[in-house]
């Protein structure tokens, strides 16, 4: 039997547009055998949350860079924690500056990768981290 | 992690968090599932299955998001299996065909789940046989599946369901001869999606002569062609209505037991078969004498067929 296989939330929540981040990342994920799911733009937390208790998974990553990271953030961190889904692995990225980090990681946050991360760095976390 | 027994009373009551824990270990740690699913089994009747499956971007997705909630409207659970390809290379996937289902995500009376296709060996995903079963007993009334038609393990998924859906577009009637062959013989009903394009008439025609031509003699049940614009909610109704008739079709002719009779002989043989893959094919694969008659072959000292008989020796009778 190979390697459990990993299966990975993708979101986007808030208002901003921007799903580059998101997309590149996925796909990385994609070809380092993980199994994806995409749930597109804006999705409120509890879209996020529901999805994740759905397709079961063992990552949630989400991508934001409207600014709203800390707010929104806090309301995933907080419902996952109301369902009693907190044995997962949640990773952050997009536009989130370092005086940040160390309130997101306070909320629970295992990882957050800010633009120029190489993918191998997030694939290699995650093999590392979940499960 | 939670007891058998625990699990089974949440998936009975239908809690998704049971429901979705219990489809992971039916995907990945086979035994675990199949525990559960020996003590779920009979305890209620199998739900009625609708199969969906088109190319890629003919809106299967829109489709499902908008029948749903026709049937949400109606006051019927419904439980949706997206299923999405594993990519042959890195054994990844992409499952994006939530995006697309955002009107009925949010109800609670509605469960989505994303696959992988995950073909071992160029067969289906066992597991999603065994994820209808486990939905059935989780108390959804219809379960719908959703595939890209592209090859045959799609054609395999779809021959599950008790009605299959057919979807195309406007724009594939140059292609309609490469998936006569395949796509087309599945369908139960023909949806004809984004029937607001002009050359909807062309392929109307096209679609109306094939169902024509492929009728027999005294069958019951002709295909109909139901015209659908998904976005703007045109045509479901209809096409609602359909799956109906199509439902009491097949129960009244008794071939709804036949059908299902036919999917479960197919199970077995399938289960029959992981077995066998599992436990003798695969420490074999696993073995020093199989590398060995590998090299054997590769060198030219030995050919497979001999190579195939030795390896089974004395695990199959004579």
């Amino acid at each position: 039997m190979a390697k459990e296989k990993i299966k990975v939330l993708i979101a986007k929540p808030g208002l901003d547009g921007h799903d580059r981040g998101a997309k590149v990342i996925a796909r990385g994920l994609i070809e380092a055998g993980m199994e994806v799911v995409y749930t597109g733009l804006r999705n409120t937390p509890e879209d996020i949350v529901r999805a994740a208790i759905q397709e079961d998974v063992d990552v949630i990553g989400m991508s934001i860079l409207s600014g709203a990271h800390n707010h929104l953030f806090k309301s995933v961190m907080e419902l996952l924690k109301k369902e009693n889904f907190e044995d997962v692995l949640v990773i952050a990225g997009g536009i989130i500056p370092e005086e940040d980090h160390e309130y997101l990681t306070e909320l629970g946050i295992d990882g957050i990768f800010t633009p120029g991360t190489p993918i191998q760095k997030i694939v290699d976390f995650i093999e590392e981290r979940a499960k | 992690m939670q007891s058998l027994q625990e699990m089974i009373e949440g998936i009975k009551a239908g809690e998704e968090k049971h429901i979705a824990r219990a489809i992971s270990l039916i995907e990945n740690d086979r035994d675990k599932g199949f525990a559960l699913l020996k003590e779920l089994y009979g305890s209620a009747e199998i739900s009625y299955l609708v199969g969906i499956t088109g190319p890629p971007g003919s809106g299967k997705s829109t489709l499902t998001d908008k029948i749903v909630l026709h049937w949400r409207k109606q006051g019927l659970k419904v439980a949706i299996i997206a299923i999405d390809p594993t990519s042959q290379f890195s054994g990844g996937a992409l499952l994006g065909d939530r995006i697309r289902m955002d009107n009925v995500a949010a109800d609670k009376g509605v469960f989505i789940r994303s696959m992988g296709t995950r073909g071992t060996l160029g067969g289906l995903n066992p597991a999603i046989y065994d994820t209808v079963l486990l939905l059935s007993y989780a108390g959804y009334d219809y379960i719908l599946i959703e595939t890209v038609g592209v090859g045959q393990n799609e054609v395999d998924i779809v021959d599950l369901a008790d009605t299959t859906l057919v979807v195309t577009v406007p724009e594939a009637g140059d292609d309609i001869q490469t998936f006569k062959a395949g796509l087309m013989e599945v369908g139960d009903i023909f949806v004809l999606n984004k029937s607001d394009r002009p050359s909807v008439i062309k392929m109307e025609l096209t679609l109306e002569q094939m169902v024509r031509l492929t009728h027999k003699e005294g069958e019951k049940w002709t295909i109909p062609i139901v015209k659908t614009t998904a976005t703007e909610n045109k045509g479901i109704a209809e096409l609602v209505e359909k799956i109906n008739d199509h439902k009491e079709y097949l129960q009244n002719d008794g071939q709804l037991k036949e059908n299902r009779h036919e999917v479960m002989r197919r199970q077995l043989i399938n289960l029959m078969e992981e077995r066998v893959l599992a436990k003798i094919i695969k420490p074999i694969e696993n073995s020093e004498h199989f590398s060995e008659k590998l090299k054997a072959i590769r060198d030219l000292s030995e050919d497979p067929y001999t190579a195939a008989e030795e390896l089974l020796k004395n695990r199959l009778p004579e």
